[in-house]
Formats: structure tokens, sequence, C-alpha cells
């Protein structure tokens, strides 16, 4: 539980930043601040995939775009064309449909957001499940390119199929109501429950994988990090730990990629790319592999520059400079131990166990 | 004497407060462009014309005596970027109206916050669901697609070809050329009895090309595309032998597309806007002065050959400045000047907006063209 | 199928087969010496296209391209002295990243001073449109310059690595890094030969398929998963592996386009990789025991 007391300044900046912002009439930055949130909520269980299970994933943009993608596409293809077909004449009976209208009038028939939402994470977790059966069971360079490989065929798929709008994407998506009102939508007038929203989901999935890594699932975890052969002696069921690990922040990125697209109104293929896949590892490596708060740290603030072009043309260029400076002289992060130390004594916590090159 | 000297004091202080918003303002002008990344042979050119256009309004005093300022956004073609650029520009920057995106995705992407937030959106994609339906605040420069592919069928009918490969890139140019050939063609007696995707990265395409050449029905092929790619494919057609006619679209529209495919380019022919001719056509034609200049500007500054590409982003500008110079800084007023404005000539055709038309091109701003030792030429027959 | 086509798609695999070939040959040299998988392999084949293109226009041709290959090497060297000698006893993990990293970097760097446009040099023999006959087929000469260049490349390299003494460290090195050291061996510096070979090897694919392929900054990328899918499929560290894999999936490829959409071609090469690395990590043609002894 003491590992959970940090989130409370973190629940404060949050609120904080909001009211400095409507203070200041800044509430603009809002928008990035949301969009990185959702990306963070990504790189947060990367971070533990990576850091604490040990395991490379340079694919995790996939998962990201599974979620976006399914969603979108459920949420604004009419199924107006097949409306005497049954399954679509049962699922609307079950109110599983939505109908409206689309913004220049035309009829639509939808599935509706929470439907499409757990579909879409549904399935990102079956394949996360049948890609890391075997993909797990690789080490090093293999682990690497399977990964890889991975993604490059969920960014081939969303790019060649007509269902998934090809080079455009999918536009047009709509908001996703969830509950008293609260929706996710990108709406100038709901940027404020947006940020909340963002940033509770993340904070949620913050508190979850605290508490994972603190467990005898996050012990075990480490363990098949220090030596997996000495763990698999010590009767910790290695394989399944690192599954369910793997699976856990296929999800996670998933409902990122299910949300973010509710709030951007769309999702294209860049989503899907191999470049993105890249950032995200380059940014867990930035944190410190093992250092949640780092990644989600910086998560945020990497994303939120880039979002607002602060690096303009040079973005990549930054990442990959970015990338090479922190493997060559700070491997265990740019939150180096010492200052980590001092951060952790001051919230009134000094054990130091997980600062090991990753 | 006291009260005298107030009252001047407070006629000059009344005078300075009025005469201060007829005074020199700048006016931001956004725009988000692929400048690096996948789309950068269209984001490129288009980026360096709005450098240059800006400069040249500026250094010739502005619109009515206002400097512009150009706050430009490299999207790298990621619809996220130009989705959170959008709003920055829109709310934090106050820009005026935004010219771009580059590709059709973010584009759409980006239709309804424009429209959201009343802010004019001249887009620089190519596909037609960016102005059909019709957003009222969203406009786009380039030529329709289907009018590009009306005009390659009248041409196979007077050739008599009535049955066709496609070829297309899998872009967002592509993508909306292919639907477009695929849903005209029968209108024309036109039987497509080939379609092939190729990527956009594809750096040899001779197997396709030994596919589609096996189809003995086929009489002409054409090729959909934007990206370097369409220069392959000229290349293993010719090589592998096969001299049907091919034609491709307007994304052909660069003359780096034609030395790069050398010799195997000699007779495409495609519709394509008047810049790549601009030196042969008659001294009355309206776009004559606005190619000729915008050419030799271009070329002198940057030391490359003009595209249509950078053409597409020069008649976004101008048609903003024109717009502007009529309403002043008003988004909703520019916004009503676009939609009105009748005549105006620019690089890809002469635009004639309407409430129902925000491209404002016709059929005829097309051309058709071919290549002629290393040359565009107008196609005659 | 008549066999007129049957020929023609095995021409363009064989071509598309060589190319891959060269790029599994440039990461295989770097993996013998260091056990790296060097992600930036696919850039010293663009550096190599873009620096000759560039040089073309002060030079002949064969200087050009001689010239480039040289250069590039020296960025092969720079690339391992800066980033990869100092490193003490790296994790595999820290390695990938920082050679991603450079790949990143090096993209970066060339569409700055290259910009986003194509750049080709011309057909060494004839132009864009001659085509020789091959039984009933037709291809370009150039086809049979990138063929030929990378058979002499495999041969050049298989004597370099059985008579002469480096080639014979280098070897040494690869089989055993510890006991190459115990024998006296400066294994630092072999590091550093296989960076500025393998380099050269991609430096010189890149300029003989250049006028087949175009060069673009962006080249790199594509080239460097085929060549990874490539060396892996034949084995990691096999040259003969390399060619026999990259001849089959240009061919698998080339062949794929009668049933699969083109839009799908990558995705089965990837399939590939994906179902041999389950069921086969060592690769088509490597040994189990040989790829047990491999560290990862």
């Amino acid at each position: 539980m003491k590992r959970l007391l940090p989130v409370l300044p973190l629940l404060a900046c949050v609120i904080g930043v909001q009211l400095l912002c409507s203070a200041t009439d800044t509430l603009y930055y809002l928008t990035q601040m949301t969009m990185s949130a959702y990306y963070s909520l990504l790189i947060i269980a990367l971070c533990v995939l990576m850091g604490y299970a040990g395991q490379i994933s340079l694919g995790h943009a996939g998962f990201f775009a599974i979620g976006g993608y399914i969603s979108a596409a459920l949420t604004t293809h009419s199924l107006i064309p097949y409306g005497d077909n049954g399954l679509v004449k049962f699922l609307d009976s079950s109110g599983m449909l939505l109908s409206g209208q689309s913004l220049y009038g035309e009829e639509l028939l939808v599935v509706s957001p929470g439907v499409a939402c757990v579909v879409a994470v549904f399935t990102a977790a079956v394949i996360a499940v049948f890609i890391g059966i075997p993909v797990l069971k690789l080490k090093g360079h293999y682990l690497a390119m399977a990964t890889l490989g991975f993604g490059i065929i969920i960014y081939r798929v969303v790019l060649a199929v007509e269902y998934f709008g090809e080079a455009d994407g999918l536009s047009e998506v709509p908001a996703f109501p969830l509950f008293a009102g609260l929706s996710v939508s990108g709406n100038f007038v709901d940027r404020v429950q947006n940020y909340y929203i963002a940033w509770g989901v993340l904070l949620l999935g913050m508190i979850l994988l605290l508490n994972l890594i603190d467990s005898r699932v996050g012990r075990g975890l480490r363990g098949v990090h220090g030596s997996e052969e000495a763990a698999d002696a010590m009767g910790v069921n290695t394989s399944r730990y690192k599954l369910q690990t793997f699976v856990l922040s296929a999800v996670f990125a998933a409902v990122a990629g299910v949300f973010l697209t509710h709030y951007n109104g769309g999702i294209g293929t860049s989503e899907a790319g191999v470049m993105k896949s890249v950032r995200y590892v380059a940014i867990v490596a930035v944190g410190g592999m093992a250092n949640l708060w780092g990644a989600l740290l910086m998560g945020v603030v990497l994303n939120f520059l880039s979002l607002r072009g602060v690096f303009g043309s040079y973005d990549d260029a930054v990442f990959g400079l970015i990338l090479i400076g922190i493997m060559l002289f700070a491997p265990n992060g740019i939150l180096s131990i010492s200052v980590r130390y001092h951060l952790l004594r001051l919230l009134g916590k000094n054990k130091q166990d997980d600062g090991k090159e990753a | 004497m006291k009260k005298f000297a107030t009252k001047i004091l407070m006629a000059v202080v009344a005078v300075s407060l009025f005469a201060g918003p007829a005074m020199a303002e700048t006016i931001k002008v956004g725009a988000i462009l692929a400048a690096t990344g996948p789309a950068s042979f269209l984001g490129g050119p288009e980026a360096r014309t709005l450098e240059m256009l800006v400069e040249e309004v500026n250094a010739n005093g502005g619109i009515n005596g206002n400097k512009i300022e150009l706050i430009l956004k490299d999207s790298a073609a990621s619809p996220e970027k130009a989705i959170s650029f959008a709003k920055q520009l829109i709310e934090e920057d106050k820009v005026l109206a935004i010219i771009g995106p580059s590709t059709s995705g973010e584009t759409m992407k980006i239709k309804n916050i424009a429209e959201q937030a009343r802010t004019p959106l001249l887009s620089c994609g190519a596909a037609e669901v960016i102005v059909n339906p019709v957003a009222s605040y969203v406009f786009k420069t380039p030529q329709k697609d289907s009018y590009a592919v009306k005009k390659i069928f009248m041409e196979m009918n007077k050739m008599g070809i009535s049955k066709i490969a496609v070829l297309a890139g899998n872009t967002g140019f592509g993508k909306a050329g292919k639907g477009q050939l695929l849903k005209i063609a029968p209108e024309f007696g036109i039987d497509v009895v080939e379609v092939e995707v190729y990527d956009k990265k594809s750096n040899d395409l001779s197997a396709v090309v030994a596919k589609i050449k096996a189809n003995k029905d086929v009489q002409a092929v054409i090729n959909w595309s934007i990206v370097p790619a369409q220069a392959i494919v000229p290349k293993n057609m010719r090589q592998a032998g096969w001299d049907v006619p091919l034609f491709q679209s307007h994304g052909f529209g660069n003359i780096k597309y034609v030395e790069a495919a050398g010799a195997a380019a000699e007779g495409i022919i495609f519709p394509a806007g008047r810049l790549l001719i601009a030196d042969t056509l008659p001294a009355d034609n309206p776009q004559k002065g606005v190619l000729t200049n915008y050419i030799k500007n271009y070329e002198a500054k940057f030391n490359e050959p003009a595209s249509t590409f950078g053409g597409h982003a020069y008649d976004a500008f101008a048609i903003l400045m024109a717009a502007i110079a009529e309403a002043g800084n008003d988004r909703d007023k520019v916004r009503t000047a676009i939609e009105n404005m009748k005549n105006f000539a620019g690089t890809g055709g002469v635009f004639n907006f309407s409430k129902e038309d925000h491209n404002g091109l016709d059929i005829d701003a097309f051309q058709m063209m071919t290549v002629k030792d290393g040359k565009f030429v107008a196609y005659e027959k | 199928m008549t066999s007129e086509l049957f020929i023609q798609y095995l021409l363009a695999g064989i071509t598309y087969g060589s190319i891959y070939a060269i790029v599994a040959i440039g990461f295989n040299i770097i993996y013998n010496a260091t056990g790296i998988i060097n992600f930036a392999q696919g850039e010293f084949v663009m550096f190599g296209g873009m620096i000759s293109i560039s040089l073309l226009q002060f030079m002949p041709l064969p200087i050009a391209i001689a010239l480039a290959v040289i250069l590039t090497m020296l960025i092969g060297a720079l690339i391992e002295i800066c980033f990869i000698r100092w490193l003490k006893g790296p994790s595999v993990l820290r390695l990938i990243i920082i050679t991603i990293g450079i790949s990143i970097l090096s993209r970066e760097v060339a569409v700055h001073i290259w910009g986003e446009s194509i750049r080709s040099l011309p057909y060494f023999v004839g132009n864009e449109i001659t085509s020789i006959p091959v039984f009933g087929a037709r291809i370009s000469p150039q086809v049979l310059w990138v063929v030929a260049v990378s058979a002499l490349m495999v041969v050049a390299l298989g004597i370099f690595f059985k008579t002469t003494s480096v080639g014979r460290e280098m070897r040494a090195c690869a089989s055993n890094r510890k006991a190459a050291t115990l024998c006296g061996i400066n294994t630092a510096n072999m590091v550093t030969l296989s960076f500025i070979l393998s380099a050269g090897m991609g430096a010189l694919a890149g300029c003989v398929m250049s006028p087949i392929t175009y060069s673009q900054y962006d080249m790199g990328t594509g080239l460097a998963i085929k060549g990874f899918t490539v060396a892996i499929l034949g084995g990691l560290g096999s040259a003969g592996g390399a060619v026999a894999a990259g001849l089959l999936l240009g061919v698998i490829e080339a062949f794929s386009v009668s049933v699969v959409p083109l839009a799908f071609q990558d995705a089965i090469a990837i399939t590939i990789l994906l179902i041999i690395l389950f069921i086969r990590p060592q690769g088509l043609f490597g040994s189990k025991e040989a790829s047990a002894l491999k560290e990862f």
C-alpha cells in the first residue's frame, strides 16, 4: 500500500494543472495533456513488460491500433444496408446498436461505442494470447524481431483493408458516452471533463500496475528478469507470468487506442507504424526501464512536447538522439539512481530494489 | 490654457485609440503540412512555397498594410499530430485560417474540428470526400480526381480502348483515384479487367507487371499514384517489352519523376494542371502570368523544379490572401469571401467557388499531357 | 501459368532475392563478430547510393562508386567507434535500442542533406528501356549486374574469411571471442573491421541497385527488415544460408503476386518469418546445436 502513496500527490498535480490552466486562461494546454495521458497509459504498461518482465516489444503500436481501429470501424460503418440481417436485428433489439445522424445529415446505424470498446479490447487480448504464447519463448534479437514483425503485419493489414479505410484511416468517429453525462469526445466544450477522464483512466492504470509489481506476480516477474532459469528452478511459473504481463500490456494499449480514437474523432495508419512502437520503447528507456514513475513522467512530457510540435521537423531525430544518448550514458534512465533515491526518501520510502540495469 | 492642453491631450489619445486598429496589425495564418515523413514529396514543396510567398507578401507591404505571420506545423503525415496542431492553431494561436494538411486522411480528421471552430480550412489533399459533403468552412485547391478520371476515359474512348488494367499506390491519393476509376469506368463503357495496389515504398514491380501483361485483354494501363514508385511502373513495363499505352494520374506532375523514369517516361499520357507547360501557353491564357511568375520565383529561390504539388499550396495561399484583402481579419467574412470568389486564376486552374462547390475547379483545369524528349508537352492527337 | 510468365516471375524473384541476400550478409558479418544485430544496416545501403549519386557530378561512374563505398566504410567505422566500442558488457536490449537510434539518426541526417526526393544512378549498360531476352522473358541488364555483384561479393567474402589471416582472426572471434582474445587477437579491432566490411558491402549493393530501385533517404528501414528476415531464415551468421534464404524469399514474393493481392506482399514475408521463428528458430539452414552456442 505504501507504493500507492505517491498517487495522491499525482492526483493533486492533475487537479493543480487544470486549475492553473483555468486561472491563466490557457485551457488549450489540456488538449495535448489529454492525448499524452492516453499514450502514457500504453507506456506504463510497456514499462512493466520491458522493465519488470524483461521482454522487449517492438510491436505495441500494433495493439494500440487494434483497439483504436476496431472501435473506430464498428462505430463508423453504417449497418443500415444490412438492416435485414438477423444478427443486426438481434443486436439492434438488444440495444447494442446506436442510430443517429452524421454531421452532414446522413442516417447512421452503428455499433454503440461501449460495445465496440469491449469488442476491441477483447480482440486485442485474444490476439495477445495467441501471439504471446510462441513469441515469449524467444529471447533477445529473435524476440525483438518477432514483435517487430507482428507490428508490421498489423500495419500492413490496416493499410490494405478497405474496412479500415486503407491509407486514409477512419474519421468521424462519434463520441463515447461513459456514465453520468461524461463522454469521450474532442469537442471544445468537453475539454476539461475529457482531461479528467484521461487522467482518471491513467491513474487507475497506474494503481493497478503498482499493485501488480508489488504482488506475488511482480516478485516473480523480477525473478524472471534477473535470471529466468533461477526463477524457474524456484518454482516460479515464468512463462505464465510473462504471458500474463504481455496480455495485460496489450489490453492497456488497446484501451488507450480506443479512448484516444474517440477523443481524436479518428485514427490513421501512422498509429500502427513501426516508428510509433520504437518511440514507445524509447520513452520507456528514457524513464528508466524498471521505473514506472519515470516512464509515466517521460511519457507525459515527451508526448506533450511532440504533440505541440516543439521539435518541428526534427521530431524523429530528437527521439533518435534521446534513444542513443540515454542508452550510451544513462541506461537506467534519465532519473538516475541518486535523484530517485532522494525523491523516494522524501516520500518516506528508501528501499532501492529496482535500480538494476535493464 | 491648462484646459486647452488637456483637450489636446485627450484628442491625441482618442485619435491614437481609434487609429490603433486601423494601423498595421499582424494577421496569423496557420499551416499544417507533411514537410517530413512519408508524404514529404507533397509537403516539402508545399511548405517551401508558403515560406516563399509569405516573404514576398510581407516584402511588398503585406495585405492592406497588415503583415502576415505564417505558423507552419510539420505533421509528418500523422493524423494525430494534425489534430493536435489544428486545435492548437485555432485556439492558442488564434489563426485566421489554416492551409493544409497535405494528405486527404489528415484533412478528414480535422474537417469537423475546423467546422466546429468556424475556422476556414484550405486543404491540399486530393480526395473528393473533403468537399463532398460540403462543410461550410472547408475548401480544397487540388483538382477533383473524378475530373482527371473522366479526362482519361474520354481520351480512351477516342483511342478505342475498352479493356484496361488499374494499378494504384497505397496512399490516400491512390486509394481515392482507384475508387473513382472503378466507379466511373462503366459510364464510359470501359471494363477494368485487372486491379492491383502496390506499396508506396515498392522498389521493383516487374512481377506484378508480368502478371497483368499475361492478361491478353488489357489494352491500356492506368497507374494512379503520387509516390516515386510511379516512375518504376513505366520502366518495368518497357523492360518487359510491353508497349500498350500507359496513362498516369495528375500525381505525375513533377519533372523529377520523368527524370527518374528516363527513356521509359516517353509517351506516358496524363491529365494535369497547366503549371507543367506554362512556357508554351498562349499569352492570353488567364493562368499564364500566375504560372510563369510562380515557377520563376520558386526555381530561383530553391534551385529545384516547381511541381503541381507546391502549386496547390500556392493556390490556397493566394486565395486566402485575396479573401483577406477583401474581408479583413475575420474568420466568417473570409470564409464568405472565398465562397463567393469567381474567376480567380491560380496555378491549378481558374477557381469559381460557390455554396455547393468548395473546390471551384472544373474539368477544364486539366489538360492532357505527355512526355516528349524528357519534357512535358500538351498531348494532341 | 505459361512458361514465359513463370520465367518472368522467377527472374523478378532473383532480383529481389539478390538484394535481400546482400543486406542479410551485411547483418551476418557484424552479428558474427559482435553478437549484435545492427538495425542500421539498411542505412549503409542508403548512404552508398546517395553518396555515389552526389559524387557522380564530379567524376566518372566507377570512381564515384568506389569512393562512395570507401566513404560509407568510414561511416561504418565511425559508428562503431563512437557508439559501440567503449561500452562495457552491454545487454542485448541496450544494443538493439542503440542501433535503432543510429538508424533513425542516419535517416534524419540524410533527409537534411539530400532532401526527400528520389535520386538514382544511371543504368550501367543501356538505359531505362533496354532489356535482354531470357527464355522468352525479358529483363533489364542491370538485374544481371545486381546478381553478378552479389555473387562476386559472396565469393570474395568466402575467400577473405578462408585464406587471409585477418579473415581467419575474424572467424576466430565469431566462434569464440574469449578464446580469440586469449590467442592474442585484438577483438575490439575485429569488431570495427566487421562494421567496415558490412558497411562496404551495403554501400556497394546500394550503388548497384540504385538504377532499379532508386535511392531515397528512408529506403533503409524496409531493406533492413527484409534483410533481417532473410538472415534469420538462413540461420543467423551463415552467409550461404543468407543467399539461399534471400533467393527463396524473393521468389516466393514474386510468385505470391499471382495469388495474393500485392498490398499484402510484405505481410507474407513477415508471416513466414514468424512461423520460422516459432517452429525453427535456428533458421531453415542453421543447425540447432550451433545456434545453441550463440549468445543472445
